[in-house]
């Protein structure tokens, strides 16, 4: 991945940011991300789990999206293999950055038990933004870690809160997630190709939304990757036949 | 108890597909087509994450105060402001038009 715009203002020489530069990003990744856990907190214990519930989910599942899918399940009286299924399909994605994470990060076998906890969509758009490996480590350790203990503490405190605050769509705290995902999503827009998988992404994820089980339609529309890649492919096949 | 079961299940799932993700040997990724999927897959899922918090209620789609906050998101992103900016522009934005009966 290349330079990303969005979040750079200070580079080094040669084109990559300073030590510095990386944290300051990585850190506003971190704690916006992360105040946001008080919007799971809150819905959570909206939802009737319990604080130690809620805690614990944060605790061992610590990926945004599938805990939300899993919390939203249980209280729709969804059957609990069912609820975690549709919170494990939306997990699987972290396996596809994991994919790109490994390459780049390049950590012995030893610590990849201990890293696999914080390959999540945050961290992996801090570290694929960021050339040089020193960077890419430095842009997963700090969001990972400011990204980990913010999460869990706004989890408590909004579980703790969420009696007190009441409606938190009120406050727009639902409008935290997209806004989040779409500053990650922007910086990747570089060319034609990302522009197209992105068109074709959201078309088949709002599309097959009505239609298949919770989760799955995003799992879906990671196939416009693969489709689009063939599309480009052809086109080029056909060019050199000409 | 089932709610247990549930989040039990769900963390060892979600944690052992990111551990398969690190754990997938090199040589795997070393041809340029497996390179270049694997960049673009995450472009494809926070894309579709991203329409899904906005337009989605449930499994229906809905045109609500997020779509607002969410354009206000666009716009402080295109101005290149700095990320707690973004996210705050969409949150004040949903509940303003929320507050205002929107």
């Amino acid at each position: 991945m290349g330079e990303q715009k969005a979040f750079v203002d200070t580079a080094a020489g040669d084109g990559r940011k300073t030590d510095a530069a990386v944290v300051r990003d990585a850190l506003g990744v971190g704690v916006a991300v992360g105040l946001s856990g008080f919007a799971f907190g809150v819905t959570s214990a909206g939802s009737g789990l319990t604080l130690l519930q809620t805690c614990a989910l944060s605790l061992l599942v610590f990926t945004g999206a599938s805990q939300f899918a899993l919390v939203g399940a249980l209280a729709a009286g969804g059957n609990p293999l069912t609820a975690a299924a549709g919170a494990f399909f939306l997990g699987v994605r972290n396996a596809f950055y994991g994919l790109r994470l490994s390459q780049l990060l390049a950590l012995p076998r030893v610590v990849r038990p201990f890293a696999a906890q914080w390959v999540i969509d945050e961290t992996a758009a801090v570290a694929l933004a960021q050339t040089g490996r020193r960077q890419v480590r430095i842009g997963f350790a700090v969001t990972g870690l400011s990204l980990y203990a913010l999460w869990n503490l706004t989890t408590l405190l909004g579980a703790l809160g969420a009696e007190a605050i009441g409606d938190t769509d009120a406050w727009g705290l639902d409008a935290a997630g997209p806004a989040v995902f779409l500053a990650l999503l922007a910086p990747m827009l570089k060319s034609g190709t990302e522009r197209a998988v992105a068109g074709l992404a959201v078309l088949l994820g709002l599309g097959l939304l009505p239609v298949l089980p919770a989760g799955v339609p995003v799992l879906a529309a990671a196939l416009a990757a693969p489709v689009v890649l063939w599309a480009e492919g052809r086109r080029q096949d056909g060019r050199g036949q000409r | 108890m089932s709610v247990w079961i549930a989040i039990g299940v769900t963390a060892v799932g979600c944690y052992a597909v990111k551990l398969v993700g690190l754990l997938v040997p090199e040589g795997a990724l070393e041809r340029p087509l497996v390179k270049r999927l694997a960049a673009l897959l995450p472009v494809a899922l926070l894309a579709a994450l991203t329409a899904q918090q906005t337009f989605a209620d449930g499994r229906e789609l809905v045109l609500d105060a997020r779509l607002a906050g969410v354009a206000a998101a666009a716009v402080a992103v295109l101005l290149r402001a700095p990320f707690l900016l973004v996210v705050a522009a969409a949150v004040v934005v949903t509940a303003g038009v929320r507050a205002m009966g929107g």
